[in-house]
C-alpha cells in the first residue's frame, strides 16, 4: 500500500503545488482584454493581409474598439463582416465592394534584357527598371505573388485583376514598386491606364501607349471632371458622371471603360 | 579555481561540443519553425534559455530533495514533464502581459516549448546528482538554452539571406533551411571531442 500511495501523494502534492502557483500567476500577470475585441477578431477573415492599415486581423479588431478605426475596412471580409462589427459595436456602417487597377498597360519599350531575381523591387532597383517608362509596370509579377487570393495573373507581362477573386485588399498596391495599382469602388466606370508624368516628347520614346497630354480630354468633359495635371490626365471621380466623352476623345485609347 | 573551470568545462560542452539542437538533435521543431527572423529567434532562443535555466533549477531540487531522498527515481520522467508545463505555462503570462509583442511574434511556439524535448532532455541530464550540484545544473540549463540560442540565431542569419538568393524553386521553404541546418550541424561536428 505505501509503495502507491507515497508516489501518488507525491505526484499529486506537486501538481497542486504547481496549479496553485499558475492560478496566483494567472491573477498577478491578469491581462484585461475587451471581450468584443475577441468576437471582432473571430469574425474577421484571419488572413492577416494588412488591406485595413493595421498590422493584421487581431490589430485591427483592437483598432475598431478603441474606436480607431471604422467598421468597413475589411475588403477580404466583405459587406456581410462589416455588417456583423458594426452590430457588435452597435454602430451604423456601410461597404463598398473595391476592386484593384492598374494605372498602366504595360506597353512600354524594352530597355534592356533583365535577368537578376525575378522581382519588380530588385528590377526596379537596378538602373530604373529594364522598361523605357521609369513610372509603368515592370512585369514581373509581384503583385501576382503577394496577392494572398490568387487574383493577379501576369498575361504577356502585364498584371490583370481577375473580379471574381479580388478582394480590394491593397496588398498588391504596397507590393508594387511604383504602385501602380488602386483600390477603387465598384461603381468606377472609367480609368486612366497611364502613370506617366513624362512630357509629350519623351513619352514618344518611352511607350506608344502612354499619356501624351493634349488635353482633348479635359475640352470634352461636360462636368470638369477630369484634369491634365503634370502630364497625367486624372479623373475625380467624384464629379465623374460616366458620359464616356473623354474614352472617346482620348486618342492614345488610355481612357477607357472598364471590362 | 577549481568551480570556475567546471564551469567554462560546462558551458563549452554545452553550448558548442554537445549543442543540444546541431549534435544532440533535439529540440529540432521550434529551431525550423521560429527561425525566419533573427529578431523572433533571438527572442525564442532567449525564451526557451530562461525556461530551461528555472526547468534544471526546479528539476534538480525535486530530483534532489524529492525523488531520490524518497526512493522514487522511476518517477523523474512525469515529474519533469509536470514541472516544464506548469513553467512554461508560467513564462507564457509572464511574457503577455510584459511583452506581448514578443508574445505575439513566438505565437504557437511559446506553448510549444512544453513539448520541447530539448528542455525535458537537458532536465534529466541536469538531474544527474552524482556529477552536478544545484548550482552547477542551473548553468548547465543556462548554457543548453545558449547554445540552442546560438544555433537558432546563426540558422535565423543564413535564411534570412537565403530569401534573397537564387536556388531552384523547389528548394524552396523548408528543404533549403534542412539543408542549411544539415550543413550547420556537420560544421558544430567538428568540435566533438573537445575536452578540458
Amino acid at each position: 500500500m505505501k509503495e502507491i500511495l507515497i508516489p501518488a501523494l507525491i505526484l499529486g502534492g506537486l501538481g497542486l503545488f504547481f496549479g496553485a502557483l499558475l492560478a496566483f500567476a494567472g491573477i498577478i500577470f491578469k491581462v484585461k482584454k475587451d471581450e468584443r475585441i475577441q468576437l471582432i477578431e473571430e469574425t474577421l477573415p484571419g488572413a492577416n493581409c494588412g488591406g485595413c492599415g493595421f498590422s493584421g486581423c487581431g490589430g485591427y479588431a483592437e483598432a475598431i474598439v478603441s474606436g480607431e478605426a471604422p467598421c468597413n475596412l475589411c475588403a477580404v471580409g466583405g459587406a456581410e463582416v462589416a455588417k456583423y462589427i458594426s452590430e457588435v459595436m452597435g454602430v451604423q456602417s456601410e461597404f463598398v465592394k473595391k476592386y484593384a487597377y492598374l494605372h498602366c498597360t504595360g506597353g512600354a519599350y524594352q530597355r534592356y534584357v533583365y535577368e537578376g531575381i525575378e522581382d519588380c523591387t530588385y528590377a526596379n532597383n537596378l538602373a530604373g527598371g529594364r522598361k523605357s517608362c521609369t513610372y509603368g509596370c515592370l512585369g514581373l509579377g509581384s503583385c501576382a505573388k503577394a496577392c494572398p487570393v490568387g487574383a493577379i495573373d501576369v498575361i504577356e507581362g502585364v498584371p490583370t485583376v481577375n473580379k471574381n477573386k479580388c478582394t480590394g485588399c491593397g496588398v498588391c498596391k504596397r507590393t508594387c514598386p511604383r504602385g501602380l495599382f488602386e483600390i477603387m469602388p465598384e461603381s468606377t466606370k472609367i480609368i486612366v491606364k497611364c502613370s506617366s508624368h513624362d512630357k509629350t516628347i519623351d513619352m514618344k520614346n518611352s511607350c506608344p501607349d502612354g499619356c501624351i497630354a493634349c488635353r482633348k480630354c479635359e475640352r470634352g468633359c461636360p462636368e470638369d471632371a477630369i484634369k491634365v495635371i503634370d502630364n497625367l490626365a486624372r479623373i475625380d471621380y467624384d464629379k465623374c458622371v460616366h458620359c464616356g466623352n473623354c474614352v472617346e476623345n482620348c486618342p492614345k485609347k488610355i481612357i477607357s471603360y472598364i471590362e | 579555481m577549481k568551480l570556475i573551470a567546471e564551469l567554462f568545462s560546462i558551458s563549452l560542452g554545452a553550448i558548442l561540443v554537445e549543442n543540444f539542437v546541431l549534435v544532440r538533435f533535439m529540440g529540432i521543431c521550434p529551431f525550423l519553425g521560429v527561425s525566419k527572423k533573427v529578431d523572433t529567434a533571438v527572442g525564442m532562443g532567449l525564451a526557451v534559455t530562461f525556461v530551461m535555466g528555472l526547468s534544471t533549477l526546479m528539476t534538480h531540487l525535486v530530483q534532489r530533495y524529492v525523488l531520490e531522498a524518497l526512493g522514487l527515481e522511476y518517477l523523474q520522467t512525469i515529474v519533469f514533464i509536470l514541472i516544464i508545463a506548469a513553467l512554461v505555462q508560467f513564462v507564457e503570462m509572464f511574457l503577455q502581459k510584459s511583452v506581448p509583442a514578443l508574445y505575439a511574434s513566438l505565437g504557437i511556439y511559446l506553448p510549444l516549448i512544453t513539448t520541447n524535448c530539448a528542455v525535458l532532455g537537458v532536465a534529466i541530464y541536469a538531474a544527474d546528482t552524482s556529477i552536478y550540484t544545484v548550482f552547477t545544473a542551473v548553468w548547465y540549463g543556462v548554457s543548453a538554452g545558449l547554445g540552442f540560442l546560438l544555433a537558432i540565431v546563426l540558422l535565423a542569419g543564413i535564411r534570412e539571406r537565403l530569401e534573397t538568393s537564387d536556388y531552384p524553386k523547389a528548394m524552396e521553404g523548408f528543404p533549403v533551411a534542412l539543408i542549411s541546418a544539415a550543413l550547420l550541424a556537420l560544421a558544430f561536428m567538428g568540435f566533438s571531442g573537445f575536452n578540458i
